[in-house]
C-alpha cells in the first residue's frame, strides 16, 4: 500500500509542477496577480508531494518491503539502518527521486524568500523551475519508476553495493545534488529576466545569493567525493579525472565564472549577456552530467543500447531547455550592450580573464571526458586518456589563473591606479616567492621548477588573500570594516590557497609503494618503518574481514597503529578493501591490504601523502567562504524592507 | 593607448596564449592516448610497438602463478580466440580472478610478453569493461572451455 501511495504521489507532483509551469508563466505575461500567486501554491504542493514519496520510498527500505523490486535489489535484512536511509539514493530510480526533491526544495526556498523581487519575476522564476521538474518527474513516472513491485516478494534482498556502505557517500550525493541541482535556479532567473526583457542589475543582485549557496554545496559535495574515493576505493588517490567525476566537475568550474561574472554584472551593469549565457551553460553541463551519469554512454556508446529509453530521454530534455535557453538568449542579447567602461587595469579586467580562464579548464575537461566516445563513435579506435594528460592540459588554463587571482583581488573597480596597486602586491610577492622555495627546499627537501610554481603561486595568494582582512584589521576603531562580500571572497581564496598548497605538495613528495609483509615482519616507506604485528578475523553486520594491525615507527618512536581490512560481505560476495589511515594535518599515513600472497604474507600498499588534508579542508573553507558571501546584507535588504511594511502598518492600525 | 588600442591588444594576447595552450595540450594528448587493442590483434603483431597500450579480456583458469611472498605475478588473458601471457608486479585489484575480466595498461616486452603497470578489474559483479565484452563477443568460441584451458586453434590473421 505505501509504494502505491508513494506512486501516486509523485503523479500528483507531476500534475502540481505542470500548474506550476503554466500558470504563473500565463499570469506574467497577461499580468494577472491571481494566476501569479499560484506560483508559491503549486511549488510548496508540489514539494509536500514529492516529499512523500520520498518518504514512502525511506519507508519501504526501512520496513525490509522487497516487494519493491528497488529495495530488494539495493537492501538487506541486516544493513544497518543508516545505510538502509542511504540506500535511497544508492542507485538510479532512488537518486533520481532525490533529485526530485532537491529540485523541489529549491522551488520551494525560491517560494519563501523571494519576497523582494517584484511578483512578475517570481512567478516567472517559479514556472521555470516548474518546467525542469516537469521533466524530472516525467522521466521518473515513464522509465524509472523506484517504486516498481517484484512479484513475488523476494525474501531477502541483494544489498547495497559494499562500496556505498560508507558515511560519506551516505551524504555525497545529497549535497551534490544541492550544488549540481541549485544552478537551476540561477538558469531560472536568467531565463525570466529573459523572458521579462528586464535585465537590470537588480537580476544579478537576486540571482547572486542562490548562485554562491549552490556553489558552495557543489563545492562540498565534490570534496566529499574526493575524500571517499581516497579512504574507500582503497588506493589513496584523491581525484582521477574519471569521467563520472568530471561531469561534476564541469558545471563546478562554469559555476565558479558565473560567480565571478555575476559580481561584474551586480556591480557595474556589465558582462549581462556573458553571464547569462554562464547561467545556461553552468546548468546545462549539470543536466549533461546526468545524462552522462545516469545513461550510461559513458561506459560505453554501446551500453546506451540497454536502455534506450533512458538515455534518449534525458538528451531530449537536455536539447530541449539548452535549445530553448540559447533561442530566447539569441533573441534577448543582442539588446543588451552596455556603453559602460572599463580601464585595462581593473577588477573588471581581472574578472573577465577568470572566466575566459575557467571557461578554457572548462573546455579542456570536458575534451578529455567526451573525446574517448567522440573516436568511438568516429570508428577511430577505442582509446583512453590518462591521467597524465589531464593533470598537464588542467594547469595550462590554471596557473596563470592563480597568479592573476593574487592580483585581481587588489584591483579597484573602473580604474586602478597602477603605483597604489603595486605597493600592495610587493609585499605578498616577495613573501610568496621566498615561502614558495624555502618550504619545499627545507621542509621537505628538495625542490623543481614545477614545484617552485606551485608552491609560489600556493603562498601568493594565501599571502594576498590576507593582506586584506590585516588592513581592515590595522585600520582605526570606527573605520567601516571589510563587508560579508568581502570576508567572504577572502577566505575562499585563502581556501583556495591551501588547496593548491595541498595539491602541489602532495604530488610531489608523496610516496606510494607496494610491498610484501607478513605477521611479525616489517618494511620501511618514506622514512617510516610499518610493522605488521598480527592478523586476525573481525565480523562486521553484513561482512566478515581479515583485520591487519600494523604498527607505525619513525626512528624507533612509536608514532600509531593502523588497521586495514579486507572484508568480505555475505550478499554480495565482493571483496572491499578498506584502509587503515593514520590522518594527520601535516600527513597522513595509509596501509591497505592487497591479496595474499601464500606463506601467511601479503601484498601491502603503503602510502605517505603530505599535506593531503589540505585539499579538503581548503574545499572547506571556499564553502565557507561562500557562506559568509552569500549572508551579506544587501542581498536580504529588500526582504527586510518588505516584512517591516505590514508591521508598521498594524501598528497604525 | 586608446581604448579601441588597449582592447585590440588584449585580444590579441589572448588569442595567442589560447593557441599555445592548444598547441601544447594537443602534444600532449598524442603522448596519453591509450588505444584498445584485442589480444588476437596483439598476437598477430598488429599493436603499437613503442607506446603503453590496453588490453583486455578474460583471465585463464589455473594460469596465474605468484612466486610465493612475492609481489611478481604472471597470468593469461584470452579473448577466446588467442591468448597471451601478462607479467604484472603489485596489488591486484579486489575483484580481479580466473575466469573473469581484466584490463591492463602496459606494453609488451621483447619477449612477447605483455608487462602491465596497472591492471583494472570490474567495479562489480554484474559489469564487465565494454571493450572486452565487445572483443570476447567478436570472437565468440567457447568461452568455458577457453578459460578452462587456454585456447587451441589461434588464428589471429583471420580476424
Amino acid at each position: 500500500m505505501i509504494p502505491e501511495i508513494g506512486q501516486f504521489a509523485m503523479i500528483l507532483a507531476l500534475v502540481l509542477a505542470a500548474i506550476q509551469f503554466v500558470v504563473p508563466l500565463v499570469g506574467a505575461y497577461r499580468n494577472d496577480v491571481a494566476m501569479m500567486g499560484v506560483a508559491r501554491t503549486a511549488a510548496t504542493g508540489q514539494f509536500v508531494f514529492v516529499a512523500i514519496a520520498f518518504g514512502c520510498l525511506t519507508y519501504a527500505f526501512l520496513t525490509d518491503d522487497f516487494s519493491v523490486l528497488y529495495v530488494a535489489n539495493h537492501s538487506q535484512l541486516s544493513l544497518p539502518t543508516i545505510y538502509k536511509i542511504s540506500a535511497v539514493w544508492g542507485a538510479h530510480e532512488g537518486s533520481l527521486l532525490l533529485w526530485a526533491l532537491v529540485l523541489a526544495g529549491w522551488t520551494l526556498a525560491v517560494a519563501r524568500f523571494s519576497a523582494g523581487i517584484p511578483e512578475a519575476f517570481a512567478a516567472r522564476v517559479i514556472g521555470v523551475l516548474g518546467f525542469l521538474s516537469i521533466g524530472f518527474l516525467a522521466f521518473m513516472i515513464l522509465t524509472s519508476n523506484p517504486f516498481e513491485r517484484l512479484v513475488p516478494a523476494a525474501i531477502d534482498g541483494a544489498d547495497l553495493n559494499p562500496l556505498l556502505q560508507d558515511p560519506g557517500l551516505a551524504i555525497h550525493p545529497p549535497l551534490l545534488y544541492i550544488g549540481y541541482v541549485g544552478f537551476s535556479v540561477a538558469f531560472a532567473f536568467a531565463i525570466a529576466a529573459m523572458l521579462s526583457g528586464d535585465l537590470d542589475r537588480s537580476w544579478a543582485r537576486w540571482t547572486r545569493p542562490w548562485t554562491t549557496v549552490a556553489w558552495l554545496f557543489l563545492t562540498l559535495g565534490i570534496a566529499l567525493g574526493s575524500w571517499w574515493a581516497y579512504y574507500e576505493l582503497g588506493w589513496g588517490g584523491w581525484w582521477f579525472w574519471d569521467a563520472v567525476e568530471n561531469a561534476s566537475f564541469m558545471p563546478w568550474l562554469i559555476g565558479t565564472a558565473l560567480m565571478h561574472s555575476l559580481a561584474v554584472t551586480e556591480k557595474r551593469g556589465l558582462f549581462t549577456s556573458w553571464t547569462l549565457l554562464l547561467a545556461i551553460t553552468a546548468f546545462s553541463l549539470s543536466l549533461l552530467g546526468t545524462f552522462l551519469v545516469r545513461s550510461g554512454i559513458l561506459v560505453s556508446v554501446h551500453a546506451f543500447a540497454t536502455d534506450p529509453t533512458r538515455g534518449f530521454f534525458i538528451l531530449a530534455f537536455l536539447g530541449v531547455v539548452v535549445v530553448g535557453a540559447l533561442a530566447l538568449y539569441a533573441w534577448r542579447a543582442p539588446s543588451l550592450d552596455s556603453d559602460a567602461g572599463f580601464a585595462l587595469l581593473s577588477r573588471e579586467t581581472f574578472l573577465l580573464l577568470n572566466n575566459v580562464l575557467l571557461v578554457i579548464a572548462t573546455a579542456i575537461v570536458m575534451y578529455g571526458t567526451l573525446a574517448p566516445l567522440i573516436y568511438q563513435m568516429m570508428d577511430w579506435g577505442k582509446i583512453s586518456i590518462g591521467e597524465p594528460w589531464f593533470n598537464f592540459a588542467f594547469l595550462i588554463p590554471t596557473i596563470p589563473l592563480i597568479v592573476l587571482l593574487g592580483m585581481g583581488m587588489h584591483a579597484a573597480w573602473r580604474t586602478q591606479p597602477t603605483g597604489t596597486w603595486l605597493d600592495v602586491l610587493k609585499l605578498p610577492a616577495i613573501i610568496g616567492v621566498v615561502l614558495g622555495i624555502i618550504v619545499p627546499l627545507f621542509v621537505y627537501g628538495r625542490i623543481s621548477v614545477m614545484l617552485a610554481v606551485g608552491c609560489i603561486a600556493a603562498f601568493w595568494i594565501l599571502v594576498s588573500s590576507l593582506v586584506p582582512v590585516i588592513r581592515s584589521l590595522r585600520r582605526e576603531k570606527g573605520a567601516t570594516g571589510m563587508t560579508r562580500s568581502m570576508l567572504g571572497m577572502t577566505v575562499a581564496h585563502f581556501g583556495m590557497g591551501m588547496f593548491v598548497l595541498g595539491v602541489t605538495i602532495v604530488s610531489a613528495f608523496g610516496v606510494e609503494s607496494d610491498r610484501a609483509l607478513s605477521p611479525g615482519t616489517s618494511t620501511e616507506v618514506a622514512g617510516f618503518e610499518f610493522e605488521m604485528r598480527e592478523l586476525r578475523n573481525v565480523t562486521g553486520p553484513n561482512y566478515t574481514a581479515i583485520e591487519a594491525v600494523v604498527d607505525i615507527r619513525k626512528d624507533g618512536g612509536f608514532i600509531d597503529t593502523v588497521r586495514p581490512q579486507k572484508r568480505q560481505y555475505l550478499v554480495q560476495t565482493s571483496p572491499m578493501t578498506e584502509a587503515g589511515i593514520r590522518a594527520g594535518l601535516d600527513k597522513d599515513l595509509f596501509v591497505a591490504l592487497g591479496d595474499q600472497l601464500g606463506n601467511g604474507g601479503w601484498s601491502v600498499r603503503i602510502q605517505y601523502k603530505p599535506l593531503i588534508r589540505l585539499i579538503w579542508l581548503g574545499c572547506l573553507i571556499m564553502a565557507i567562504g561562500g557562506l559568509i558571501a552569500a549572508s551579506d546584507r544587501r542581498y536580504r535588504v529588500n526582504v527586510r524592507e518588505k516584512s517591516k511594511a505590514p508591521k508598521a502598518r498594524e501598528a497604525t492600525a | 593607448m586608446k581604448p579601441r588600442q588597449q582592447r585590440m591588444l588584449a585580444i590579441g594576447l589572448a588569442a595567442l596564449g589560447i593557441a599555445i595552450a592548444a598547441g601544447l595540450t594537443l602534444r600532449a594528448l598524442e603522448d596519453n592516448m591509450m588505444f584498445f587493442v584485442e589480444v588476437s590483434d596483439v598476437v598477430a603483431g598488429n599493436h603499437p610497438s613503442e607506446r603503453n597500450f590496453r588490453i583486455g579480456g578474460l583471465v585463464v583458469g589455473g594460469s596465474v602463478q605468484r612466486e610465493e611472498g612475492s609481489l611478481d605475478v604472471s597470468f593469461e588473458v584470452t579473448d577466446t580466440a588467442c591468448t597471451m601471457p601478462v607479467v604484472y608486479s603489485g596489488v591486484l585489484p579486489d575483484l580481479f580472478r580466473e575466469g573473469q575480466g581484466v584490463v591492463a595498461h602496459g606494453r609488451i616486452g621483447d619477449d612477447g610478453v605483455f608487462v602491465a603497470d596497472k591492471i583494472l578489474a570490474k567495479h562489480d559483479e554484474n559489469y564487465m569493461a565494454p571493450e572486452v565484452a565487445e572483443s570476447l563477443s567478436k570472437h565468440q568460441k567457447d568461452i568455458q572451455a577457453a578459460v578452462a584451458r587456454g585456447t587451441e586453434g589461434c588464428n589471429p590473421n583471420d580476424s
